[in-house]
């Protein structure tokens, strides 16, 4: 348990040494609302424009930047001042840096958690080298993607995904009214989590609100377990919400959270499903153009590469209304919620998750490359449940790492991504492939050339095509003297390439939540849970179920 | 020269993530300030570096050395051999391709951003060439094969993630990785027999830093020791051999400077600046922590102070080196190194803070050996040169890069393994003692009448444990057993299988294989 604590330190040691890295305008936003909440009233929070970076996180982040103000004055008292735009003394960049590794303690603490969880079982301990106690933690400590957006990038996203592990583990552990609970303080932090709160709801209804055994019945409905999740909940939602419908300023504070004026895509398209859609677009338009079948003029030259939000009007295919996105987010979502529903595990609970995580990334409306991590996050911790999902996982989070890229732009930390990300890819795929090794023994599959552990030989190919790609983005580009000509190309193909990839992921992992049982370590936590499915004999063998039960 | 083979697949994948991991821990100091860093009208080391590479490109190789109209000495002239100034040379090359500013004649002061992200990736283009080879090379292929592969990784991590020389190289600004590299191949090269190449490798070390010299003497001992042990005409050609080596390394790194005898003096001149103080800032050694008794400076002239200087560090250096020509073999040699490096900085004339890494660096090699006294020193090391990373402003990259080691060591080197409770008693509050005084120096301001109370606190303390240090390495040099004043028996056997082990005597090996062809005759 102490090497726990070893990974913990050696972690903020590595944050230390980023402070003086690229720090985007989203430092400058989070001083802003510290200044903000230290200075102003309470119902001028959500009204204040002095800064174009207004106060647009949900209240109890508001009041968490407001604890922060109060040791930012020990630091420098000046950042404090709201019109103290773009200030950035020595002290105020070394607090803000500090607080968000502090903060990452919460993450820590979830991550340690997790770690008695998994701990439970005898056998997996037994059977389990160093890398079956310690890969998971690894990869949640030694995240690449919170490395980028928190540390350089410069985000808080350590706590609030240290809170959204601390809700699923609690509802792994049964504990499923605190799981509420944090999930609902971590909605009052951050509404983008919304994207995953239909996994919660459907689970949360399904197995604490009725008997999970059970067949569904309104007579086996719990009114009490109800009762107790709305209050939980819904007095979360009344603090943070409470002062400002006193204030009458709800639809104000609305109105900051749901910004819908923004358009289809960020500056850089996060690679989703839009991304492909504006691709062909764009390529549809070159063809057009060429051809002469449109003309020139109602061709807007759009320029992504400007950091401002702003809007890409589709030119070839129709435009996308907001509420389009929304439609097919539901949608995408619907099967495995129904499947939620039917299997009621934590497997698939878990599951669930990430799914809804990644569809909302695919389909929403206006969503940001970081969104990423509402999938790899949560996928993390089932990389152990069986082969197949650390297959995704693998794929998922090299592709989903490296779509981070045009975040840092800077050179010293070009070179970091890069050595970073190599890093974690070798260590996770090396780490799986041990882990997971016995099985691809026995099988007669010979390793062939470019071919990664536990994929298969194109899936691998995709992977290695990364390397390409970048050294085309990076030297190619510039060798070819093109980025006069088409200064988006890069961004264009990153984003595009990247989109085929996660779509591939959110394909491959709805397939497999759909036709697959519940196996794996999972089970244990049912196991505990009063209704046990899955035995403790079943365990030394069912680790690598999934891919002999296919064939 | 042989080679064990036979690695797992595993070794190498762990061998490539600790370079990445390196690499990634250098860039990440990097992000950080170099010496000098906006501080006219001198600045510090960085802009030396930078301002050499400005005097080979632009100048004639005659004038490196000399006072010119266009090389002002005054201001950061080239002091160190040929070598470096051959390397500031493509350095300067490469830099004027891709801007000319960066070494335009007179500049003074450049600290753009893409002047030092250029700077530094010169360090880490060392780093990637050089030295993280050298020192996967040393511990692969130095070692019998007994040696685990887990244990290779841990020394490799543990010379690779040393944070001294992180810090200075990659912080403060010097390349101690090229000459040190060189230097640790030397070793290597001696290791496998190759006492040609070996002597050719320190030949380059030795002339892309003087400071070299503090191996010299070892080396020296190792060589003769085994020459006169040989057979006549054997010896006679071997010494002729090596001596050519020497001459004609020498010969081709000074071919510009030896049009006259002037200019060899010049540059010799430039490489041994007697007229410097006995030493600078607070450091180490034992002049410095005796200063706070006796006044050295004062009482003695500087030119009585060096002789002096010359005179405590022979006699300091004699007992080890007339031991190594008696018995010259790789592990008596690889003590001797540090034991060399550490009496001189204790006791030579004008030495720096970052000299210690001289001695570091050797014993960092025979980690496997004594791996307490080595983390501990390692770790002292560090810490005597805290006042000049937080005048740097290296204080948190020195904080990060030492938690990190320590998380390395205490994990996998387990320093207190199997060590007398006594020591490890001393070892704690050693460095629980080190850590107050470190926080000290950070918080509190010191009192106006001693602006330097904690500086002289570092010195004075690390120079007591430097002493010991060296007292302990000779004891290991000599064979003599220390932990056998606390009587453990099964302490000693567990050391003279390590002894066993490690490194072969080389004239013992020796020895059997004249046995051996004797009685074949």
């Amino acid at each position: 348990m102490a090497d726990i604590w070893l990974l913990f330190g050696a972690a903020t040691f590595a944050k230390l040494l980023l402070i003086p890295s690229y720090r985007s305008t989203d430092f400058e936003v989070h001083r802003n609302w510290l200044a903000i909440t230290n200075s102003l009233p309470l119902r001028q929070w959500y009204v204040d424009e002095t800064s174009q970076w207004t106060l647009d996180y949900p209240p109890l982040f508001a009041w968490f930047e407001k604890l922060l103000s109060f040791f930012a004055q020990f630091f420098d008292p000046k950042m404090l001042e709201v019109s103290n735009l773009y200030y950035a003394s020595e002290e105020t960049v070394y607090f803000q840096r500090l607080s968000v590794i502090v903060t990452d303690f919460i993450f820590f603490y979830a991550v340690h958690e997790f770690k008695d969880v998994s701990s439970l079982s005898k056998d997996i301990k037994k059977k389990g080298s160093i890398f079956m106690q310690y890969t998971i933690p690894v990869l949640l400590i030694f995240n690449l993607g919170l490395f980028i957006v928190d540390h350089i990038h410069f985000q808080y996203n350590g706590i609030l995904f240290g809170i959204m592990l601390l809700s699923i583990i609690r509802i792994l552990q049964d504990r499923n009214v605190e799981g509420a609970f944090w999930f609902a303080v971590l909605l009052n932090m951050k509404h983008i989590y919304m994207y995953v709160a239909p996994a919660y709801f459907i689970y949360l209804l399904r197995t604490y609100c009725f008997q999970a055994d059970m067949p569904i019945s309104w007579s086996r409905f719990s009114v009490r377990n109800f009762a107790n999740l709305t209050a939980v909940v819904g007095s979360v939602f009344v603090v943070s919400f409470g002062p400002f419908i006193y204030l009458n300023q709800f639809s104000q504070v609305l109105s900051r959270l749901f910004p819908f004026k923004r358009g289809l895509l960020h500056a850089y398209w996060a690679p989703n499903f839009w991304a492909l859609y504006s691709g062909v677009d764009k390529v549809l338009t070159i063809v057009g153009v060429k051809s002469g079948i449109m003309t020139a003029d109602n061709v807007q030259s759009g320029s992504m590469t400007s950091g401002l939000v702003q809007e890409y009007n589709h030119t070839a295919l129709p435009s996308i209304p907001p509420g389009f996105c929304f439609l097919l987010v539901i949608f995408g979502m619907l099967p495995v919620l129904l499947s939620l529903w039917d299997q009621r595990t934590k497997v698939s609970f878990v599951r669930s998750v990430v799914l809804c995580g990644l569809t909302s990334y695919l389909f929403g409306w206006h969503v940001h490359e970081k969104a990423i991590l509402l999938a790899i996050i949560p996928l993390a911790l089932l990389t152990l449940n069986s082969k197949q999902d650390a297959r995704i996982y693998l794929f998922l989070s090299t592709v989903g790492y490296y779509s981070l890229f045009p975040l840092l732009f800077t050179p010293l930390e070009n070179m970091l991504k890069v050595l970073a990300l190599i890093q974690s890819s070798i260590f996770s795929f090396w780490a799986f492939s041990f882990i997971y090794s016995e099985k691809s023994r026995k099988e007669d599959d010979t390793p062939i050339l470019l071919q990664l552990p536990l994929l298969n030989l194109s899936e691998s190919v995709f992977i290695l095509g990364l390397i390409p790609l970048g050294l085309f983005n990076s030297l190619g580009f510039w060798l070819l003297n093109i980025g006069e000509r088409l200064p988006f190309l890069p961004l264009l193909l990153t984003s595009v390439y990247c989109s085929l990839g996660i779509v591939y992921c959110w394909l491959e992992f709805y397939r497999l939540c759909l036709t697959d049982s519940e196996v794996g370590i999972f089970s244990i936590f049912q196991s505990v849970s009063r209704f046990s499915v899955v035995g403790y004999n079943n365990h030394n063998s069912d680790v690598d179920q999934i891919p002999s039960k296919k064939k | 020269m042989e080679f064990s083979t036979y690695y797992s697949i595993s070794f190498y994948v762990q061998t490539t993530l600790i370079v990445l991991a390196t690499l990634t821990l250098k860039l990440s100091v990097s992000l950080w300030g170099h010496s000098g860093q906006g501080k006219p009208p001198m600045f510090g080391d960085f802009e030396a570096q930078r301002h050499w590479m400005e005097i080979t490109v632009n100048l004639p190789a005659e004038d490196w050395y000399k006072d010119t109209k266009d090389n002002d000495l005054q201001y950061w002239g080239l002091d160190y051999p040929p070598l470096t100034a051959y390397h500031m040379m493509i350095n300067g090359k490469i830099a004027r391709y891709i801007n000319p500013d960066f070494v335009k004649l007179g500049s003074k002061g450049m600290e753009d951003p893409p002047v030092k992200i250029f700077m530094r990736m010169t360090v880490l283009a060392m780093d990637l060439l050089l030295f993280l080879p050298t020192a996967i090379a040393f511990f692969m292929y130095s070692q019998s094969k007994k040696n685990k592969e887990k244990d290779i990784l841990i020394q490799i991590t543990m010379l690779v993630g040393y944070p001294g020389l992180i810090l200075i190289d990659n912080g403060h600004f010097q390349y101690n990785n090229v000459s040190l590299s060189l230097f640790i191949l030397a070793t290597l090269a001696f290791t496998k027999k190759a006492d040609i190449l070996g002597s050719l490798l320190f030949c380059l070390a030795l002339n892309y830093k003087q400071m070299e010299l503090y191996h010299a003497l070892p080396f020296f001992a190792y060589l003769f020791g085994a020459l006169i042990q040989q057979k006549i005409a054997q010896g006679i050609t071997k010494f002729i051999s090596l001596s050519s080596v020497v001459a004609l390394t020498f010969l081709a790194l000074w071919l510009p400077f030896i049009s006259s005898a002037d200019s060899i003096l010049s540059v010799i001149h430039r490489l041994f600046p007697v007229k410097r103080g006995l030493y600078e800032d607070k450091v180490a050694n034992v002049w410095c922590a005796a200063s706070i008794i006796i006044k050295f400076k004062e009482i003695f002239s500087q030119s009585d102070m060096a002789i002096i200087c010359l005179v405590t560090t022979t006699i300091c250096l004699l007992p080890s080196f007339l031991h190594l020509i008696q018995n010259p073999n790789i592990q008596h040699l690889q003590y001797a190194l540090i034991n060399a490096a550490l009496v001189f900085f204790l006791f030579s004339f004008h030495v720096h803070e970052k000299t210690i890494l001289l001695a570091v660096i050797p014993a960092i090699l025979v980690l496997k050996s004594d791996p307490l006294i080595v983390v501990w020193f390692m770790l002292i090391s560090v810490f005597s040169m805290l006042p000049l990373l937080i005048k740097d402003g290296l204080l948190l990259p020195t904080v990060a890069t030492v938690g990190l080691f320590w998380i390395i060591s205490i994990h996998y080197v387990k320093p207190t393994k199997n060590i007398p409770s006594q020591m490890k008693l001393a070892f704690e509050l050693s460095l629980l003692a080190a850590s107050c005084i470190s926080l000290a120096t950070i918080i509190i301001p010191p009192p106006a009448r001693y602006p330097d109370l904690f500086s002289l606190m570092i010195a004075i303390f690390s120079c007591l444990h430097f002493s010991l240090f060296a007292l302990f390495f000779h004891l290991k040099q000599f064979d003599i057993d220390i932990y056998d004043f606390n009587d453990s028996r099964k302490l000693s056997k567990a050391k003279t299988d390590e002894v066993s082990y490690s490194l072969r005597h080389r004239n013992t090996a020796n020895d059997v294989r004249n046995r051996q062809r004797n009685q074949r005759h």
